[in-house]
């Protein structure tokens, strides 16, 4: 057994350049290493929201609480929005890998479609939960749940304005590799916004009525 | 298989690592995300189903979300950002736990803390008696 073998790991085939020999990463998977250290530091800033919420969740200062402000149908329409829109992100990630340009405009847009809609249907049951006297300011529980939802929000709003940037880039600069690592990072920022989101029904609008 | 050309992302992982959300094979890789879907699915409507059931003894439905949310979050990771513990992920999945241990630090003390002092701090009308 020689040297080279043993740092080669298990499984490898024998002709197979082992890590130590193989140089520095491709631009790609550091780019998208990089891109996921940035999803998990932001997902840390959400933990220290669901943190705040989940110890404020009860206190209501008298006002209204989750299990009467809450709809669960209408939660459910929200979540079917983002978890179709993060699976139509993967079909035009996958556009994006065979570098079909039409694909990935049909599937940018139905996903841009379906955020729009989840950011609708979040507008519309704040400004009802407000027109209720059910305000930010009215309690530390809706201050809570404000930040967090709206925090929530402001992410996808703003993947929403990403993805019109990077179809204009796809059409007026084509699939420079640029262009595909930072396709590659919108679609993980997607899924990541979607993983947020579980936690979001689960403890803010599932949690309220369990 | 092809040969890998450069730039695209078949040629990742030949070098160090591999980019999340980059497809091992591509191969089957729409099915990959519709069997995603289909767990997503299936695991968004038992929660739903299973925060106002009387099926379930009521002080373990929390128990029963937060196992049925952890899978999601499971399937999204493997299904959607293509995380394995396999070799070439090995970045990925240590960076992963980290960020799952300091999020557990963060939510479990915090809640922790804030219950102690709920417990342990007195009223300020009792302390402004005391001081009296």
């Amino acid at each position: 057994m020689s040297v080279t073998d043993a740092f080669t790991r298990p499984g490898a085939a024998k002709d197979e350049v082992p890590y130590s020999e193989r140089g520095p990463a491709s631009i790609e998977s550091v780019a998208g290493f990089g891109f996921w250290l940035f999803l998990l530091s932001d997902v840390v800033m959400f933990s220290a929201l669901f943190a705040a919420y989940a110890v404020l969740a009860n206190h209501t200062a008298g006002g209204p609480d989750g299990a009467r402000l809450f709809d669960k149908g209408y939660v459910l329409l929200e979540t079917a929005c983002l978890l179709f829109s993060s699976f139509t992100c993967g079909l035009c990630a996958l556009a994006i890998e065979k570098r079909s340009a039409a694909a990935t405009y049909l599937w940018a847009a139905v996903t841009f479609a379906l955020g729009a809609a989840f950011i609708g249907l979040e507008i519309s049951e704040f400004v009802r939960m407000i027109g209720e006297g059910a305000s930010p300011t009215r309690s530390a529980f809706l201050s809570a749940f404000f930040t967090l939802v709206g925090t929530h929000g402001l992410h996808v709003s703003l993947g929403l304005v990403w993805l019109v940037a990077m179809m204009a880039q796809v059409a007026t600069l084509g699939f420079l590799p640029i262009v595909v690592r930072r396709l590659l990072c919108f679609t993980l920022f997607w899924h990541a916004l979607d993983i947020v989101w579980i936690g979001v029904f689960t403890i803010v609008y599932l949690g309220a009525h369990a | 298989m092809n040969d890998p050309v450069p730039g695209t992302p078949s040629s990742q992982g030949v070098a160090q690592g591999r980019a999340p959300g980059v497809n091992r094979s591509h191969r089957g890789s729409v099915l990959t995300y519709l069997t995603g879907l289909g767990f997503a699915i299936v695991l968004t409507l038992a929660s739903f189903w299973a925060a106002d059931t009387s099926l379930v003894w009521r002080p373990g439905i929390p128990v029963l979300l937060a196992a049925l949310a952890i899978g999601q979050m499971g399937v999204h990771v493997v299904f959607f950002f293509h995380i394995s513990s396999g070799p070439d992920d090995t970045n990925n999945f240590l960076a992963l736990a980290f960020g799952i241990f300091v999020v557990g630090l963060v939510v479990f003390g915090s809640m922790l803390i804030m219950a102690n002092l709920d417990v342990h701090t007195m009223p300020l009308d009792k302390l402004m008696q005391m001081q009296r």
